[in-house]
């Protein structure tokens, strides 16, 4: 009983190799149920992301397991063998608890501390156990896997600031506003990178959003896709009176808003607080409205230095996770331990059931008299010395890492339990 | 008695007043906790003491600098523990508790002797005038306390510079907010301490105003949140100036309130 991982995630393989892995929609059943059906694999979970394709595995040869798990996934997907080799990582037993943990608790994302990975994960597994593909292994790794990730969350802040651009826009926004959604928002321009940040914006609610830009036509499409009203370029400056929020990305060579115009705006909007990001490069917001009351003006290298310094945080963080990981792999492993004892366990106890049975009729044959209280505390007697005697034994073959197996050949030898016996049960 | 009970309920704020500093630098819902409990249980203490206090002597102990610097804490602790349950203004206690304990402690450096009250104080102005004044400045002490914030806050989003207490501390529109709210509710209640005290003035000494110090200060402090609502209203000074506005305005009443005391001249000399 070995755990396997097999994989490619966003550090081995480019996307255009990891789309080719991916189990999209019904492929991931069919594919389950085919690695479920390989001789090798005893149990078998596939979790598969835009970023990750891995397939989880309980075996007993892990050597032989990968190449057949391997093969597999060439035929599966149509892609030559070889080509595989480069991509794929295996992880056995431990270290594929250690990365399984490391995974849920999002440290092996490409962003550390994304939640997304965590439900990715718990689909995967609800998806197994509908089709009936794990077994005691699995189940427990999974279960593990995903109060390490609730542990790494409770004791460390690795998900507690913006790391991306548009995350830290809001959270921004979020510290000059009482409540977003009842603040009006328009985007000036139409770059990709704004248009982002305003849809992130957007779907933490705001109540208004307009869309301004220098041809009308395009502001009037981009406004029906957020939703929103499209403005004149030639009226945002009106428009600024009422918005609080600006996102700003036009591709003007020079300043489209200068700070005596602010200034005037602010007058007549009674200073209530204006928020603007000016993600153009070259800027389009004269940087001196920063100096006006009220107003909070960030540039793209503002913002960048927020994600760097939260980005800093994350990994300091993520120290502290790895040591939760670590700890929480241990008991991992010495679950698992104790499960290779079961057998020897199992079987040592019905041996000390079988003897004292034995004894218990011969006795209580030679006291025909006795009575039923008399009989209760002589059984009761048997029970305390069979428990005292085999609870020293069973708890060393539980606690023991090392030499486990020879810690259990000589417990089989001592009180002549047959092995193979009992390896059957 | 009434010595324990005020020396009790000063070392449970000073308690709590020592772990919402530590709240600054880290935070926790057990310490947030305990600071309530601790205030909470000062503030207890601190009733059973005026009350204890008005049962000695008969009248509302608010007649001389130890009682009355006390019951101005009293009515902050007050407003404290509304705002904490009613807005959960995180890092509040912070900013409230340090104020607390100091006029607590000043308070404590009074003298705490109990003297037959003066014949001018002896009229039913002296519980409406005080209480009014009282809660009006202690609304205005919360505001100093929340204006702080607000600058820390603005100067955190304005530099670009996101650490510290950027995180914990309530948004900015929030602590204006609740700076205006305050304000407002303070400023009528002064008002009225104002007119309240004029036509005592009047039966006391037969002129409405006096020019004396304490009255000038209180008139200076009457127009700094005077302007305060102004400003607000006509020109939209929200936000940084309200909050500078709202801290000069709480070291006028510490002034008319402390300074006067030590200068020893006025009518309002007994306080």
């Amino acid at each position: 009983m070995k755990a396997l991982v097999i994989g490619l995630n966003h550090k081995t393989a480019d996307v255009n190799v990891r789309e080719k892995f991916a189990f999209s929609g019904p492929k991931l059943e069919q594919g389950l149920l085919a690695l479920k059906e390989l001789p090798e694999v005893q149990e078998a979970i596939i979790l598969s992301t835009c970023n990750r394709v891995e397939l989880y595995a309980n075996v007993k040869d892990t050597q032989k397991a990968s190449e057949s798990i391997k093969t597999f996934l060439s035929r599966f997907h149509n892609i030559e063998r070889n080509a595989l080799e480069n991509a794929l990582y295996i992880y056995e037993d431990i270290n594929a608890a250690r990365h399984v943990f490391r995974v849920a608790s999002s440290l092996d994302s490409m962003v550390i501390g994304e939640p997304q990975i965590l439900g990715q994960l718990k689909d995967a597994f609800e998806i197994a156990l509908e089709k009936k593909t794990t077994g005691i292994l699995l189940n427990k790794l999974m279960k593990k896997a995903i109060s390490v990730a609730k542990r790494v969350r409770t004791e460390t802040r690795i998900a507690e600031n913006a790391v991306s651009i548009s995350f830290a826009a809001v959270e921004l926004a979020k510290k000059i506003f009482t409540d977003l959604s009842k603040k009006i928002f328009m985007l000036l321009g139409a770059g990709e990178m704004a248009e982002l940040a305003a849809k992130h914006l957007i779907t933490t609610g705001v109540k208004e959003v307009l869309v301004s830009n220098r041809t009308y036509e395009r502001a009037c499409d981009l406004a029906n896709e957020l939703k929103g009203r499209a403005v004149k370029f030639e009226e945002f400056i009106n428009e600024m009176l009422r918005t609080d929020i600006v996102i700003c990305s036009t591709g003007a060579p020079n300043y489209i808003l200068t700070k005596s115009q602010m200034q005037k705006v602010m007058k007549e909007r009674k200073q209530k607080q204006v928020f603007i990001i000016d993600i153009s490069v070259p800027r389009n917001i004269d940087p001196e409205i920063n100096k006006i009351d009220n107003v909070y003006l960030y540039n793209i290298d503002d913002l960048q230095e927020v994600v760097d310094t939260n980005l800093f945080e994350r990994k300091k963080e993520a120290e502290k996770a790895e040591r939760i990981v670590d700890e929480e792999v241990e008991t991992f492993l010495k679950w698992q331990l104790s499960l290779d004892s079961v057998p020897t366990i199992k079987a040592l106890r019905e041996k000390a059931e079988e003897i004292k049975k034995e004894e218990l009729i011969k006795l209580l044959n030679k006291l025909p008299g006795i009575g039923e209280k008399e009989k209760e505390a002589i059984e009761y007697m048997a029970n305390a010395i069979v428990n005292k005697l085999i609870h020293p034994p069973t708890a060393a073959l539980k606690e023991s890492l090392e030499d486990k197996e020879l810690l259990s050949a000589v417990i089989k030898k001592l009180y002549g339990i047959n092995g193979e016996m009992s390896e059957k049960e | 008695m009434e010595v324990i009970l005020f020396e009790l309920a000063l070392t449970f704020y000073f308690a709590a007043t020592i772990i919402s500093i530590t709240e600054l630098f880290k935070s926790s819902k057990i310490t947030s906790k305990l600071i309530i409990l601790l205030a909470g249980i000062g503030f207890i203490l601190h009733t059973i003491n005026i009350i204890y206090r008005y049962g000695i002597s008969g009248y509302i102990p608010i007649t001389n600098p130890h009682e009355a610097t006390s019951f101005f804490t009293w009515c902050i602790v007050v407003l404290f523990f509304i705002l904490e349950f009613r807005y959960k203004v995180a890092l509040l206690s912070s900013f409230i508790m340090p104020i607390v304990f100091l006029l607590m402690i000043s308070s404590s450096m009074m003298s705490r002797e109990i003297k037959p009250l003066a014949p001018v104080l002896q009229s039913y102005w002296l519980g409406i005038h005080t209480f009014l004044a009282f809660l009006g400045n202690a609304a205005f002490a919360m505001s100093f306390g929340i204006g702080f914030m607000y600058l820390v806050q603005e100067h955190y989003v304005k530099s670009k510079r996101l650490g510290g207490l950027f995180e914990r501390l309530p948004s900015l529109q929030t602590l204006d907010e609740m700076n205006y709210r305050l304000i407002t509710f303070g400023f009528p209640l002064f008002s009225l301490a104002i007119i309240t005290g004029a036509l005592w003035a009047e039966t006391a000494w037969g002129r409405y105003w006096n020019w004396d110090p304490r009255e000038v200060w209180s008139l200076i402090t009457w127009f700094i949140y005077a302007i305060v609502l102004h400003a607000r209203l006509v020109a939209g000074w929200r936000g940084k100036r309200a909050a500078v506005l709202s801290i000069i305005g709480f070291i006028t009443i510490l002034i008319a309130f402390f300074g006067i005391k030590l200068l020893k001249r006025g009518l309002h000399v007994f306080l």
